[in-house]
């Protein structure tokens, strides 16, 4: 069985690794102008300034880099606060975390556009970061009160819509100039990278992303709850605060570029569990990393080419796929409860 | 044989300044098994968090080994210490071995994988423990009592010096009690492990402990071996058991006596008349029972449950002067039940007795016969 297991993952881990790349080409090829595999490799070699290669490079390399490295910010984002709430159907979206961001990112863009200064990407994040931390410190007070998962949950969802509404409010009331990009923005979408954002993105995700693989071990011990991980020597403090700060931060650098991305944090990690036969950190972290990439560029592929020209919004899509996902993982979650 | 390997001194334990028990002093030694009993709400569990130091004493100290448990580092606590609670946790996906292994923690290293040593330190405690047939199972799909067996296997693989359960037999059957607190005590033997738990069942806590700790009050009452705590009316008035009476020999307690004038009188002795007495209690009916030798097996039941007794010395033929009693007893009441079957020499006078209340009895009986 231990042999089995291994099989099983590593069989997993290619195929995944193989269905990211596929649909990286794809998201790169495809679209309003179709260019074919030998295009996309001729115009991102050759430097010449030929239409090809503007669309390639500057418009769908820096959106399939954002849509894969973002896609698996949100589902390790989603991970860390299941297995801080103990609760599968956390995430950073349902928690009203990424509503928060955006509240915080829209606050803090028409400000700045009025004066017209535009904000950098770091400062995008750490705005996106600021609201992340907000939302987040409302769910923890309201954690300590509900002991039920549902409430919680309810609880979430009733800031999101706060935030959001704030967000909507304050939309109004900007200068139309601004509202075509927020309205874009606010929905989510990928569509609005450019090149200069992937370092940023890059180093950011990479890095959080890195350092919450490091903590598979003493999360590991946590799953099997508070008491059982600090005999096992693992200092609690310490370890919620990373969890907190880590998934904030992932959640914060999708939303500063791609608006709120509903279900994916919910939805990859349950499908990764699923997959894998395993809760266990060490795996379902880098498994729902690549996971949560394929799904995501996967998606954004759907979104711009369904009714092409028209582009929909990222959420549209992971919500007609995610959210059943999030129901089926609250009906196993129950059917598992009643069988022990 | 061998040293204190927990001490506990002038111990006293809470939440924050609000102390839960006071004045504890506990000494372990590899191998014993101690008990810590109390009613409900007397801090037993948060003596356990204080001592696998999850909760930092108030006041006093505890030793683990040679150092202060204060002074230890989180690690070097996690491999000397090994906790067992009762509390579900929901823990997803999950097989019994990723919980057993789960015990290597403190041993591995930064990504907390496993080696061939630890790997085969999981199998043997799931061996030890009796599982090993439940590896693969999903740990939500098994039952109680093997998911407490699972839990004791994680801690048994942590390879510690103290083992501290919490109730670790609630929610089990009777056999699964029994085994898994047997199962305590060999390890406790043959791995010379200290055991601290808390059991509310005060006739395992006799049988399974070589000590036992008693805490009400905000006190730490009493702790000596099971036969000093189970002696006299002492957990009687530890839980103030007002609904029934404890008897101290069984470590178990019978229902509340039913008060008033004996209506039945029962003739019993060698633990026959037992049921026999149990059923009138819960018929709500007072009785009187005799003639009974002061060191009957049934005895301390009798006494607790008769509105009644009649007794004799131990080891004595029956007496007239009791005989006299008995009779007189006997008249008042409306019914007599003799339990006993066969008649000896030292009973020969509840044998006289019965005969007399059937002679009695078929006389003023005669006429409603002919009727």
């Amino acid at each position: 069985m231990q042999k089995n297991r291994a099989i099983r993952w590593t069989v997993c881990f290619a195929a995944l690794i193989i269905l990211s790349a596929v649909f990286f080409l794809l998201e790169i090829a495809g679209g309003t102008t179709d260019i074919s595999f030998s295009d996309v490799l001729r115009a991102l070699t050759d430097g010449s300034d030929t239409a090809a290669h503007t669309i390639v490079a500057e418009i769908r390399l820096p959106r399939a880099i954002a849509a894969a490295l973002l896609g698996g910010a949100l589902s390790v984002s989603g991970f860390l606060l299941q297995t801080f709430f103990a609760n599968p159907i956390a995430g950073p979206y349902v928690l009203g975390i990424s509503s928060g961001a955006k509240l915080t990112v829209a606050l803090a863009m028409m400000i700045t556009m009025q004066h017209n200064i535009l904000l950098s990407s770091a400062e995008m994040i750490g705005s996106a970061f600021f609201g992340s931390l907000l939302s987040m410190a409302a769910i923890l007070l309201l954690s300590g009160k509900v002991k039920n998962m549902s409430q919680l949950i309810i609880a979430g969802v009733m800031i999101g819509y706060i935030c959001s509404s704030v967000t909507e409010l304050a939309v109004t009331f900007a200068d139309d100039a601004n509202i075509v990009n927020l309205h874009n923005w606010s929905m989510g979408s990928f569509s609005g990278i450019s090149m200069d954002n992937i370092p940023v993105i890059t180093v950011t995700v990479l890095l959080a992303a890195s350092a919450s693989f490091f903590l598979s071990k003493p999360m590991g011990a946590f799953q099997l709850g508070e008491s059982y991980a600090q005999n096992l020597g693992v200092d609690i403090r310490r370890l919620k605060l990373a969890m907190i700060l880590i998934s904030s931060v992932l959640s914060a650098c999708v939303t500063a570029f791609a608006g709120p991305v509903s279900f994916v944090g919910v939805a990859v990690p349950h499908l990764i569990k699923n997959l894998f036969g395993t809760a266990r950190p060490l795996i379902v972290i880098p498994a729902s990393f690549i996971g949560g990439a394929v799904f995501c560029l996967a998606c954004d592929l759907v979104a711009r080419t369904l009714f092409a020209p028209v582009e929909l919004s990222i959420s549209t899509i992971t919500a007609v796929f995610g959210a059943p996902v999030v129901v089926a993982a609250m009906l196993s979650r129950r059917t598992q409860k009643r069988g022990a | 044989m061998g040293n204190t390997v927990l001490k506990a001194e002038s111990l006293a334990v809470g939440y924050g300044k609000k102390i839960v028990v006071d004045g504890l002093e506990i000494e372990v030694r590899p191998g014993e098994v101690l008990t810590i009993i109390g009613p409900n709400g007397a801090g037993k569990t948060t003596i356990l968090k204080s001592i696998s130091a999850q909760l930092p004493a108030i006041s006093g100290s505890i030793t683990v080994g040679s150092s202060d448990l204060a002074d230890m580092s989180l690690r070097d606590i996690s491999k000397t210490m090994a906790v067992c609670f009762t509390g579900r946790t929901d823990l997803e996906r999950m097989t019994c071995e990723d919980v057993v292994s789960s015990g290597r923690y403190p041993y591995t290293g930064r990504l907390g994988l496993l080696s061939e040593e630890d790997k085969r330190i999981v199998r043997q405690a799931m061996e030890l423990t009796g599982i090993s047939a439940l590896c693969d199972t999903d740990v939500n799909c098994i039952s109680d009592g093997q998911r407490q067996t699972v839990m004791l296997a994680r801690a048994v693989a942590q390879q510690p010096r103290v083992l501290i359960l919490d109730e670790p037999s609630s929610f089990l059957d009777i056999n699964n009690k029994l085994r898994l607190l047997s199962l305590l005590r060999e390890l406790a033997k043959s791995r010379s492990i200290a055991v601290v738990q808390t059991l509310h069942e005060l006739d395992l806590a006799q049988r399974f402990s070589d000590k036992i700790l008693c805490v009400k009050d905000n006190k730490a009452q009493r702790i000596g071996a099971p036969e000093e705590i189970f002696c006299g009316d002492y957990i009687s008035r530890l839980y103030g058991i007002s609904y029934g009476t404890f008897l101290p020999g069984f470590g178990v307690a019978e229902a509340q006596k039913p008060e008033g004038q004996p209506q039945v009188f029962v003739i019993g002795g060698g633990g026959s008349g037992i049921s026999t007495y149990r059923r009138l209690q819960r018929q709500g009916i007072p009785f009187a029972a005799g003639v009974l030798h002061e060191n009957d097996v049934e005895y301390p039941v009798a006494k607790s449950l008769a509105a009644v007794l009649i007794t004799e010395k131990a080891f004595e033929p029956i007496s007239e002067e009791s005989m006299a009693r008995a009779r007189e007893i006997m008249k008042k009441c409306s019914e007599v039940i003799c339990c006993i079957e066969v008649f000896g020499s030292m009973n020969k006078g509840n044998r006289k007795l019965l005969e007399e209340y059937n002679i009695s009895h078929l006389e003023q009986k005669k006429e409603p016969e002919i009727l």
